[in-house]
Formats: structure tokens, C-alpha cells, sequence
């Protein structure tokens, strides 16, 4: 099946594969609890969970650029779009909205309205540092990296830690001419 | 960093209604979560034996939630107390909420009492994986054997859960297996169990133990009330 154009996230989802959120829930939340009793620092939890990420985000953008027909995106404006309108509905059903954008636009702001991830979760005191969806920001930061964008992805606000949303800050760092994949540092 | 950060979070997770459960994610994204699980843990470990074991850990942690949560929502906070009922309990509604489906089957063991089997044709963990020659028998099964270890242990059925590849004749892939090996005082509660029920049909009821313990201490308080 040849895609023909850019499809709709919802037509995408849809038409795939799918599986019980609780399943990826739960699985998260085992991977979180396994990687806080292994390194035992919140800050490295934060750092792997990144990584982890990334190594999802580089794999990702091939099933994403195949399933939803996207042609080159003309700015970065589009590319946030996609990734919240398209990216987000595709791979975890649920829809996010850019806003926030500063004047140059190449720093804006990717809102969750719903997040599977964080389902049955609360944070106890000991891991108040913790960004527990860190695996987001990785996977966005590697996917956009594919793509000959570097970002830097960041979490501004965490309804884990008392915000009232989820938000991302993606912020565009230089676009990379392109180029021969080459592995990062492992 | 630890107690570094903003006050504790205004809402409680329990204030919260619990979902229905019908919500979905791409199966992708499950498996390229699922893929960093196995990758991260193969780098913890030395052998296979090892790393099975830590799959089965994270499988635990799944299967223990999934037995609480599923008591509550689908059988009003009722827990299966029967062997074949909870076996039945994973086989069917544990299998149809995570994977989608009710288990290829359920079966019991010919060479030993104690031992169950559940087969998946294509289990939802193994789909994309491909076992490289140097692993052996490692089987991301593991998970999924962990997950039903996690069920039956906190339901108060400890048993030793493995998963195996089974070839199936003229098939290229072979199915999976989830073996249950339940805990010798698993099988003594089944016999008693049936002991009971075999005196109960003959009306020999033995009556509970307790009953007979409340009847001497009433006895014994009667007599030191005259």
C-alpha cells in the first residue's frame, strides 16, 4: 500500500496495529522502577530514560515518515505541528497542541492534553527529581535528529510534580546540512 | 538529587477514577518500549539465565498490578480462590485485556500434577524479535512468564513460571509456551480441598475448625458464668 499525501494522525491510528494502553503503562512504569533500583540517582534515571529515548526516537521516524506520507516539511513551524498533530495521534493515541512560539520561531512549546504514560503513577518523596516521562523528550529529540535537526527538548511543565499539564519545550538548535547517519557516542 | 524538587503534587492518584481500560497505543510503540526494556537489561547482565531473570522481574512488577486492578474492575473486587479459577482467570481475562485476545491454550501437563501450560501461537512480545544464534534458548517470553508469576503469587498461588519455544510441525516459527509449575503447598490446599468437599458429599461434614473452637469457648464460658 503506496501512502498517497499526508494522512491524518486519527486515520493513521486507526488503521494500525494496536494494543491495551495499560499493557505500555504498566511496562513503563516496570522500566522507571528497574532503572531507579539499578543506578539509584534520580538524575541518572533522567539521563538513561533520555537515551532510551533517543535509541527509540532514531528507530521511530522510519515507521513515522513511511505510515503517514509526510513530504519534507517547509520550517520548523510545520515540523511541531506534525509531531503533535500526526506524531503523537499515531504511536500513542492521544493529540498535543504547539503553542508558546518566540519571535524567530525555533523554540516552542508541545502541550499534552493526555498522557498514557503517567496513568496510576505518582511520584513518592525520594524521587521528587524525577522526569518521569523522559522518554518523550528523548524520543522526539532523536527522531527530529534523523530528520537533520538538532533540538534540545526539555520538560517545562509536569503534572507529576504538581503542574497542571505536560509540556515540552522543543527548541531548534541548528539544522544540520545532510549527511552520512553516524552513530552517537554509546 | 534526592528530595530535591516542588512540594508533593496537588491531586492524589486516587482521587482519580479508575480507567475503563480501553484505551490504546500503538502496538509499535509498545514494541519499541518493549526492545529498549530487553536492550537495557542485556547490558546489566553477563548470561541469559540472568537476563530472563530480570525480564521476569519487570514482568512481575506488571502481573502484581494487573491481578489488583483487574480484580477490581472486572470482578467487582473478587479474587479467584480455586486453582482451575484462577488459572482460567489468567488464561481468559488477563490474556484479553493486555494482549487483546483470549490464550491459543490452556493446558495441564502429562508428566506431572502441579504443572500448567499456556501456548500462544505468536505471543505479542516475540512478534518482532528474532533470537540471534549466540542466545541459546533465551526467550523475551520471560516477561511475559513474569507477568503471570505476579498474578498467581499475589493472588496466593506461588509458582515457577518459564516461558519456551515449542517448534510446531511445518510452521517457520515456533509457538511459545508458558510453563506453570506451582508450589508443592499449592497442590496440598487443592487436596484438602477436595478432601473436604468428598466428606461434605457424604455428610460427614467435618464443619469448620472454627466453629468448633467457638463452640468449646462457649461451653467453657457457660460453665464459669453457674
Amino acid at each position: 500500500m503506496a501512502p498517497v499525501g499526508p494522512r491524518s494522525g486519527d486515520a493513521i491510528f486507526s488503521s494500525i496495529d494496536r494494543v491495551n494502553a495499560e499493557l505500555f503503562t504498566l511496562t513503563y512504569g516496570a522500566i522507571v522502577r528497574q532503572l531507579l533500583t539499578d543506578l539509584e540517582d534520580v538524575d541518572e534515571v533522567n539521563k538513561q530514560l533520555d537515551q532510551m529515548g533517543y535509541n527509540i526516537g532514531i528507530r521511530l521516524i522510519d515507521e513515522f515518515l513511511a505510515k503517514s506520507g509526510v513530504s519534507r516539511c517547509v520550517d520548523f513551524k510545520e515540523t511541531a505541528e506534525m509531531i503533535a498533530k500526526v506524531g503523537f495521534k499515531m504511536f500513542l493515541g492521544v493529540t498535543a497542541s504547539v503553542s508558546s512560539w518566540d519571535a524567530d520561531g525555533t523554540c516552542c512549546s508541545i502541550i499534552l492534553e493526555d498522557n498514557p504514560l503517567v496513568d496510576f503513577v505518582e511520584l513518592p518523596d525520594t524521587c521528587q527529581g524525577l522526569y518521569y516521562c523522559n522518554v518523550l523528550s528523548g524520543v522526539i529529540r532523536g527522531a527530529l535528529e534523523m530528520v537533520s535537526m538538532k533540538t534540545e527538548v526539555t520538560w517545562t511543565r509536569d503534572a507529576l510534580r504538581g503542574d497542571d499539564a505536560y509540556e515540552l519545550q522543543v527548541k531548534l538548535l541548528k539544522q544540520v546540512a545532510e549527511e552520512y547517519p553516524y552513530k552517537d557516542d554509546e | 538529587m534526592i528530595g530535591v524538587g516542588k512540594m508533593k503534587q496537588y491531586s492524589n492518584v486516587l482521587d482519580k477514577p479508575l480507567s475503563k481500560g480501553k484505551q490504546e497505543v500503538s502496538l509499535s510503540a509498545f514494541a519499541f518500549l518493549f526492545s529498549e526494556l530487553v536492550q537495557y537489561n542485556q547490558t546489566q547482565v553477563d548470561n541469559i539465565a540472568e537476563l530472563e531473570r530480570r525480564l521476569e522481574d519487570a514482568g512481575y512488577a506488571v502481573g502484581s498490578r494487573v491481578l489488583e486492578l483487574l480484580c477490581n474492575r472486572e470482578k467487582g473486587n473478587r479474587r479467584e480462590t480455586r486453582l482451575l479459577g484462577i488459572l482460567s482467570f489468567v488464561h481468559s481475562t488477563v490474556w484479553k485485556v493486555l494482549f487483546g485476545k483470549v490464550a491459543d491454550s490452556l493446558e495441564k501437563g502429562t508428566e506431572h500434577e502441579d504443572e500448567y501450560m499456556i501456548s500462544e501461537k505468536e505471543l505479542l512480545v516475540n512478534r518482532f524479535i528474532s533470537i540471534p544464534k549466540d542466545m541459546g534458548t533465551f526467550n523475551c517470553g520471560a516477561f511475559v512468564a513474569g507477568i503471570v508469576k505476579g498474578v498467581l503469587d499475589n493472588a496466593g498461588f506461588p509458582a515457577v513460571v518459564t516461558a519456551h519455544f515449542v517448534p510446531i510441525e511445518g510452521q517457520q516459527r515456533p509457538r511459545t509456551t508458558i510453563l506453570i509449575k506451582f508450589a508443592d503447598e499449592v497442590s496440598i490446599s487443592t487436596s484438602l480441598y477436595m478432601i473436604y468437599l468428598y466428606l461434605e458429599k457424604l455428610n460427614l461434614s467435618p464443619g469448620l475448625p472454627t466453629s468448633i473452637h467457638a463452640a468449646q469457648v462457649l461451653k467453657r464460658e457457660a460453665r464459669l458464668s453457674q
